[in-house]
């Protein structure tokens, strides 16, 4: 698309001029398809939080004990290192928007580094659940493998939603080389960062959704005492 | 002779030679919604092929024609390629496209090239959907017709166990979601940000007002199913007891994840329907529309109430007697605003000058065929009827009522009534009108039968059925047979119109909106030339005349 935009004026019976809001550069209206776009985010994982809701009424026991299993250093780690990844998120984005473009990709490298460490430390994590015979789709996490069904739910929920959360932070990280290799070539600028900003609220997002997932996983069972 | 968005396009990418590459990239919303109406319709009748098979099957007791395997791979196709292949995108993929950017005087939607890539995305969907028709095996190179045998609505456990393709549908249904959910989006963008300026929420026509209630149940509504759909994966490969009670989840979840999407989903379909009708019946009627402000607002109020209702599917699944009488009671709500809305449109008609055109008929037949789905569903909405009716042919009556005589005759309205805008060429009116009477009566024969065998209690998805409902059956057969031959003679006459009709001006039916407005038909490219400053109502009548009048640069000159 190749096409000049050339602002419209359209005039009412008094004569007086009214400018056209046209679809090419418009600001507010980024902003607001992005936030709705979140929204659906917010079902989905609204879908999945209640499910699991659902299934710890029906699997009480079963879920804190689950859950006492998780790693919760690992986990802990990983909750700080993300919201210090939406504290340089957001310096960035102040940075682009005082004119500072030097400053905001510091920012956003930075942002990466704590995103890949956050996918170590998953990694890790999972490696050490393996380990111990936990992973979908494992025989000792099928029915009649030594695990109850309220255990293996849990599990599977684990994994289906810190999956979906991983993989949404790998989306994220695309984002912000694709943002960087942006701000190189000038298309974002600090007079026209809409981009900056929606990828800002979607790691806003994503840092939101790891809020709620830490203490549904990991702290429903820390009360029980192991051996 | 000035060019039209036939002779040239914008493209998402690079600037092809060729004219069907430049139907695949272009971003343009008339053309978009021109390519979802050609592949939506080819799977439309893909779909009444499979209905007339059990038709067929089902002229009479025992088995004739298929198995009753096949049989339930029918029915399935036939509710899976009409649900989400056809009907959800309907009405705002078609239409939405094509005309609502024009209604509010926008040069396209807010994000074209999301459009166009929503657009590839749906068409991803259908192919995986088509190649969970069958199994390719390697062995001897042969294709086992291997389609899911559950009925449209998956339900778990037995859509978990079954040994036919139901993941790959699945997996076509969640493509075929987030397809809609990014159309509802820019839509819901487009309608907040780029209407003509002075154009006020009170100003856009009312079908722009049914997309855009539209819009917000398919943002959402959409996730829930999609986020269901990948559960139910979940449970098939890792075999985490999700939704299957021998592994410890529970059934009547998948139940309502599937109906907080899927109930809300019918008004989907049919809000943008009633947008249509709103159209049609003061621009036929020469006279303004009565109640606009309530026809709007019951537009939303719909959507509102719509999700709050999806219990009543699980009328007999196993649910709270409480929970039971407060979907019943929030049911019999909807019927508020849908009776609104029809009595503000035969207000509109009263002392009006109405003028029996195509799509004025079709309005009208609608309106008797509506009136009957949407009572019927009242009916069923009672807890104690619907213990009776539930899963029999009433039941399939009363929705296809609902569907085929409102969505899609209403579909089939706007299809002639924005024909020559779309085209700038004329369909043969006496031909239209002729289909539109065989198909209106075509389809009373067949479904109408239903009722009364329903209530008897014929059930529905069966194969076989007793000698008594013999009768019904074969009044349903003959008027599936004149049905189908409408909907062929209906268009064979709009080919026949596309091809070689009479030219048109660019507003042929002296009606009020902006749409009618364009400098030439069919639409230049980037549509209005000059916006125009709307301090208008939408549907100014007088004296049976359109009251708002521009010159050559879309200034009023009345």
């Amino acid at each position: 698309m190749s096409h000049e935009y050339v602002p419209e004026i359209a005039v009412d019976r008094e004569g007086k001029e009214h400018v056209v809001q046209g679809w090419q550069g418009d600001y507010e209206g980024g902003k607001l398809g992005f936030w709705l776009f979140m929204l659906t985010e917010v079902l989905m994982f609204g879908a999945m939080f209640m499910t699991l809701t659902y299934y710890f009424t029906l699997h009480h026991a079963d879920f804190i004990k689950a859950s006492s299993e998780l790693d919760r250093t690992l986990g802990g780690v990983n909750t700080v290192v993300l919201l210090f990844s939406a504290l340089t998120m957001g310096l960035g984005l102040l940075k682009m928007r005082s004119g500072d473009v030097k400053g905001a990709k510091l920012m956003i490298w930075l942002t990466i580094l704590l995103a890949a460490v956050f996918l170590g430390v998953k990694a890790q994590e999972w490696t050490n659940d393996y380990h111990e015979g936990i992973f979908l789709g494992l025989d000792s996490m099928q029915a009649g493998g030594g695990k109850s069904f309220g255990e293996i739910l849990f599990f599977g929920m684990y994994f289906t939603m810190t999956g979906l959360h991983g993989f949404h932070i790998i989306i994220g990280i695309g984002l912000m080389l694709w943002l960087l290799k942006r701000i190189n070539s000038g298309k974002v600028s600090p007079d026209h960062h809409i981009l900056h900003f929606n990828i800002a609220l979607y790691w806003d997002l994503v840092h939101l959704i790891w809020v709620f997932v830490f203490p549904y996983f990991y702290m429903t069972g820390a009360g029980v005492i192991h051996g | 002779m000035s060019k039209s968005y036939f002779d040239e396009t914008h493209c998402a990418f690079g600037h092809p030679k060729s004219t069907f590459m430049q139907w695949m990239l272009t971003v343009d919303h008339k053309r978009i919604g021109i390519m979802y109406a050609v592949v939506m319709f080819t799977f439309f009748f893909v779909a009444v092929a499979a209905a007339l098979t059990m038709r067929f099957e089902l002229f009479a007791p025992g088995q004739q024609f298929i198995d009753a395997h096949t049989f339930n791979q029918a029915f399935t196709l036939h509710g899976v390629v009409m649900v989400f292949l056809f009907i959800i995108p309907g009405i705002p993929a078609v239409f939405g496209n094509i005309v609502m950017p024009l209604m509010i005087g926008a040069k396209d939607v807010s994000f074209p090239r999301l459009n166009w890539f929503t657009f590839w995305l749906y068409i991803v969907g259908c192919i995986v959907a088509l190649s969970s028709l069958f199994n390719f095996n390697i062995a001897d190179g042969s294709l086992v017709f291997n389609f899911a045998d559950t009925g449209w609505t998956f339900y778990a456990p037995y859509s978990l166990n079954t040994d036919t393709n139901v993941v790959t549908t699945l997996v076509a249904a969640f493509i075929l979601g987030m397809a809609s959910i990014l159309t509802g989006l820019n839509f819901l963008v487009t309608i907040h940000r780029l209407r003509a300026p002075g154009m006020d929420f009170f100003k856009m026509p009312l079908f722009v007002w049914g997309i855009y209630a539209t819009a917000w149940i398919q943002l959402l509504a959409t996730p829930v199913i999609g986020i269901t759909l990948v559960l139910a994966l979940l449970e098939k490969y890792f075999g985490i007891g999700i939704f299957d009670p021998a592994k410890g989840g529970d059934p009547v979840l998948f139940q309502h994840l599937f109906w907080i999407y899927s109930h809300p989903a019918v008004y989907l379909m049919i809000l943008p329907a009633f947008g249509i009708m709103s159209e049609i019946i003061p621009a036929f009627s020469r006279r303004e529309i009565f109640g606009y402000r309530t026809i709007a607002l019951s537009s939303a109020a719909i959507a509102g109430v719509g999700y709050l209702v999806w219990g009543h599917h699980l009328f007999t699944s196993g649910m709270s007697d409480l929970a039971k009488t407060m979907f019943s009671f929030l049911t019999f709500f909807v019927a508020i605003p849908t009776g609104i809305k029809f009595y503000d449109w035969i207000a509109t008609m009263y002392k009006g000058k109405i003028i029996l055109d195509t799509p004025m008929l079709w309005a009208l037949g609608t309106i008797i065929t509506f009136a009957i789905g949407g009572l019927s569903g009242v009916t069923i909405a009672m807890i104690g009827a619907d213990i009776h009716l539930q899963d029999t042919y009433y039941t399939i009556a009363h929705f296809h009522y609902a569907m085929l005589g409102g969505v899609v005759f209403l579909f089939f309205a706007g299809i002639h009534y924005w024909f020559p805008l779309v085209f700038g060429k004329m369909y043969s009116e006496a031909k239209a009108k002729f289909a539109f009477y065989t198909l209106f009566i075509g389809f009373n024969l067949l479904w109408f039968p239903m009722f009364i065998a329903g209530y008897l209690g014929m059930p529905r998805r069966y194969f076989d059925y007793l000698p008594e409902f013999h009768i019904y059956h074969q009044i349903s057969f003959w008027g599936a047979i004149i049905f189908v031959s409408g909907l062929i003679f209906m268009f064979y006459t709009l080919i026949q119109g596309m091809r070689n009709g009479k030219p048109t001006t660019p507003n042929p039916w002296n009606a009020t909106t902006l749409e009618w407005h364009l400098p030439s038909s069919p639409p230049p490219l980037e549509n209005h030339t000059k916006v125009p400053y709307v301090d208008f109502r939408p549907y100014e009548y007088h004296h049976g005349q359109p009251v708002v009048k521009f010159d050559e640069n879309m200034k009023r000159i009345d």
